[in-house]
């Protein structure tokens, strides 16, 4: 009876995939509209030229950088914390693990919008003005519980007795570090820090209160979905978000695959 | 090699190393130091320092904010704006929970029982991508679906259905004058924002269910669908309850979705951006955002109660 | 070569909490033993293995190791190699680089350490397997390469924890003889934790019985066998017939308890001690049978080809004095 899905369940489920997908594909067909005034439907006809347009856009290259330096550092940020969490809380019994693992956790499991205006009225209350550097503190925040997932799932998976073999045989801590607990945590370190990139490369909530009078990329389009002006040049940025947040995710995919579906489940 | 204890003159690292190993409490301080300098200190005190701000209040004449206790922002809660506000948010988060978990199911049971190989690889991407794929774009996405001139209404009108299209919209509460305008169209995006949140621990959790359970299930004669309601339901409970925590959260705390698409009435997520923003009134805008914590607290609770976590 | 002391525990005690997992316990295992610690799960043989690999301290007590105090002394210190239960072989190294490890941490060449690894690999019967990765290879091919890459570093104590457990029958008994015929060939220390009592009398040259985190005894396994000194050694080692101190004492011995091995219960015609038998069950080469003497139950393992009386029927039954073993203690 395993071997073969019901025609209803089959329907569903590819009912169900398509609803999930179908939007964003619908976005690759505006980027090709001629039409620059309205969502007209179906478009009325096709040019590449928004793609030149947008090309020329220093503002959207200015949003671009900030959003790939931002991403990067605080990406960075949150692998080393998160790794450490992980290796602290999977390796050792200590009173309090549990209280760590709800900390990491809390940052995304509260609506973003607690954590950004916490985080603002704390700059308010400390004096610290708005500048790249209070965009990563808010970002790597959220991003350490992705890195942190991935890191635990395969610290599980890391048999307790690789590490005391390595020490058996003669290796020291740093040793084992080098040789036996980081080739085997490497692919999960690499696509937690994707995902943790493609997370903060996406953030929006948080960072309209931490972010001043510089605009990421999604800040840019939020302006842009609020009061549109350029929908052309809208379309076409939408569609390179798609591209630059598929294809972390689809290599975080593939470096975590063998037995594990970890990868997404902390978002 | 007489001695069984090698002392080869280590060197500084493996000193440090036998440091570590005889010290392993303080080995995991120093591991533990900065992120619970950063998570503990920075962010959790951020969160103290706005919930303090919702004991404080607002003076009415000089719009400034009084350092006083009180419990005074908390009763402007309950005034039937903001009541309004607060239970339209709820029932909103109820209906795209449950909406959710209706469309995840078959999902996240056909990629967790029937899809084997490529197709599981496949299934797994297909949820994965929109789960991670940007926020706004989909967002974006659903503004060109629903816009008066776009898609829906065009495929509306190419069907012949434009009238049935109208009467919906005439209807109280979910209609409107255009579908991106109405609860319809707000509760549309929800849910197909948050289904992927839906979905992957569904599929967990009824991975973990074995397919021996449901032939012992239909060998004492039940039908697919008391299998259905009496197996697989219970079974995968943890999981729909983990997904409904994402599906909920994130619901009550979102502001820019309602704000992009549907009816000018606010959300819990928009108050409190107004509150903070252009009204300055931070003590409201901070009892307003310990509602979210404080439904989600017992939300948790009950999750935790029912063992969902264990499919997280 | 003179025989000295390879490893000693002095009054040893390990507590996990409030939880005694081992209890002041005293040892002394010779170099060039085969030596096995036996005991039920929870007994503490297994914590004292890590103690002597370092894995763990000693909460009191000291533990030397060729006459040195290796208190505070790191794993990675200590002349002494494990092969774990779960076998712990590196996944992302392949069979060679597996069983080089601890030569390459040592900073000993390439091509040394990898001749090295393939002589040990030979040793254990595994040339031409070490491209391979771990997840490749057989339950019994991995125990194999557990077995080389500890044995490349040329211990002064080779630890064993159930190294046998995770194989088949079949595969298990012939690698007791391999085991066996290696620690003879190499002359090293085994010491060798399991709970099962076969594998422990077939192997070892002395065997310490645990319970409750304390050595019960240390004897050689035909000692053990023969002269349990207490009703757990006893029944733990072999089955037996444990006779409480009132029915030794009618049978005119000193009221203690004492064993009786199955095996040694002999049927005879006359001038036996008169039991009833109460069942029998066929064990291929025996009969096992049921039997009650003055209101205790014994069991009687009986040739196969006797024949036997009615179940329920009076029958008379023997022992040598010499078989039935009064014990010291409780």
């Amino acid at each position: 009876m395993h071997s073969k899905a019901p025609w209803g369940l089959k329907i569903a489920a590819g009912l169900g995939l398509a609803f999930l997908h179908l939007p964003i594909l619908l976005i690759f067909v505006y980027a090709f509209t001629t039409e620059e005034k309205s969502y007209q439907w179906p478009p009325p006809g096709f040019t590449l030229k928004w793609f030149g347009v947008a090309w020329e856009r220093s503002d959207v290259w200015e949003a671009l950088a900030l959003s790939l330096k931002v991403a990067s550092i605080s990406t960075l940020i949150a692998l080393v914390l998160g790794t450490l969490c992980a290796a602290a809380v999977s390796r050792t019994r200590f009173f309090g693990r549990e209280t760590i693992s709800l900390l990491v956790i809390l940052p995304i499991a509260l609506p973003g919008i607690i954590t950004g205006i916490a985080l603002r009225s704390a700059f308010n209350l400390a004096d610290i003005p708005f500048s790249f550097w209070t965009i990563v503190l808010g970002h790597a925040t959220f991003c350490i519980v992705v890195v942190y997932n991935n890191a635990v799932a395969r610290f599980r998976r890391l048999s307790g007795s690789l590490i005391e073999a390595s020490m058996d045989l003669g290796a020291n801590s740093f040793q084992t570090f080098r040789y036996v607990i980081l080739p085997n945590i490497a692919t999960a370190l690499l696509a937690g820090g994707m995902l943790a990139f493609a997370l903060s490369f996406d953030e929006v909530i948080v960072t309209t209160f931490t972010a001043g009078q510089q605009s990421t990329l999604p800040i840019w389009m939020l302006e842009e979905l609020v009061r549109p002006r350029q929908r052309p040049v809208t379309n076409v940025v939408a569609v390179l978000v798609v591209l630059m947040t598929v294809l972390p995710i689809i290599a975080a995919y593939y470096l975590t695959r063998d037995g594990e579906h970890s990868a997404g489940q902390g978002k | 090699m007489n001695s069984v204890v090698a002392s080869t003159s280590p060197s500084r690292l493996a000193r440090l190393s036998d440091y570590a190993w005889r010290h392993p409490k303080q080995v995991l301080l120093v591991m533990l130091i900065l992120p619970v300098l950063w998570l503990g200190v920075v962010y959790l005190g951020s969160l103290a320092t706005l919930l303090i701000q919702s004991f404080f209040s607002i003076d009415e004449f000089s719009g400034l904010i009084k350092h006083e206790w009180t419990l005074k922002t908390y009763q402007e809660l309950f005034v039937p704006a903001n009541l309004d506000i607060i239970l339209r948010t709820l029932a909103m988060a109820a209906l795209v929970t449950m909406a959710s978990a209706i469309l995840a199911f078959p999902i996240a049971y056909y990629a967790a029982r029937y899809a084997k190989g490529v197709w599981k690889a496949l299934f797994y991407i297909g949820i994965m991508l929109p789960l991670w794929s940007s926020y706004l774009v989909k967002i974006y996405a659903w503004k060109l679906i629903l816009a008066r001139e776009g898609i829906l209404n065009w495929l509306f009108t190419s069907l012949h259905l434009d009238g049935l299209l109208n009467v919906y919209l005439a209807l109280p509460v979910v209609g409107g004058s255009s579908l991106s305008v109405s609860y319809t169209g707000t509760f549309l995006v929800f849910v197909y924002v948050w289904l992927p949140f839906m979905i992957l621990p569904l599929q967990a959790a009824l991975e973990r269910v074995p397919s021996s359970l449901l032939e012992a299930s239909a060998d004492l004669g039940a039908s697919a669908w008391q299998t259905l309601r009496y197996v697989l339901l219970p079974l995968a409970l943890p999981g729909l309850i983990a997904g409904s925590i994402f599906t909920f959260s994130l619901t009550l705390g979102d502001y820019i979705i309602p704000q992009i698409i549907g009816s000018s009435r606010l959300f819990i997520g928009q108050a409190v951006y107004m509150q903070q923003g252009t009204a300055g009134n931070i003590p409201l805008a901070a009892a307003f955002s310990v509602v979210p914590i404080v439904i989600m607290g017992i939300y948790l609770w009950l999750a935790k109660r029912a063992g969902a976590f264990n499919a997280l | 070569m003179p025989m000295s002391t390879a490893v000693l525990f002095k009054q040893v005690s390990r507590y996990f909490d409030q939880v005694k997992a081992v209890d002041k316990v005293n040892l002394a295992i010779q170099e060039g033993e085969f030596f096995a610690m036996l005991g039920p799960s929870g007994s503490g043989k297994t914590t004292c293995l890590r103690l002597i690999a370092g894995f763990e301290q000693p909460s009191t007590g000291q533990i030397e190791i060729f006459g040195e105090a290796v208190a505070g002394v790191p794993p990675y210190r200590r002349q002494v190699n494990t092969v774990f239960q779960d076998y712990a072989l590196f996944p992302h190294l392949n069979i060679l680089d597996n069983v080089a490890y601890g030569l390459m941490i040592r900073g000993i060449d390439k091509k040394t350490r990898y001749q090295a690894a393939e002589e040990a690999l030979n040793l254990v019967q595994l040339s031409g397997f070490s491209a391979r990765k771990p997840a490749q290879l057989s339950g019994g091919q991995r125990q194999r390469v557990a077995l080389a890459r500890a044995l490349v570093n040329k211990p002064k104590v080779l630890l064993l924890d159930e190294p046998l457990g995770a194989l088949d029958l079949k595969l298990r008994e012939q690698m007791q003889e391999e085991l066996k015929a290696l620690q003879k060939q190499l002359g090293i220390t085994f010491v060798f934790v399991t709970h099962d009592q076969g594998e422990a009398l077939s192997m070892a040259d002395r065997i310490a019985v645990f319970n409750q985190g304390k050595i019960i005894q240390v004897d050689t396994p035909q000692a053990l066998y023969r002269r349990p000194n207490s009703p757990f050694v006893a029944n733990f080692v072999g089955s037996s017939n444990v006779l409480p101190p009132e029915f030794v004492k009618r049978l005119g011995l000193p009221a203690q308890w004492a064993s009786l091995r199955p095996e040694d219960i002999q049927l005879v015609h006359s001038a036996g001690y008169s039991a009833t038998l109460l069942s029998h069950s066929y064990m291929g080469s025996a009969n096992r049978l049921q039997l009650v003497l003055n209101d205790q139950v014994l069991h009687a393992l009986v040739p196969h080809h006797l024949a036997l009386p009615p179940d329920n029927s009076q029958v008379q039954i023997t022992w040598q004095p010499s078989d039935l073993h009064l014990m010291e203690s409780a």
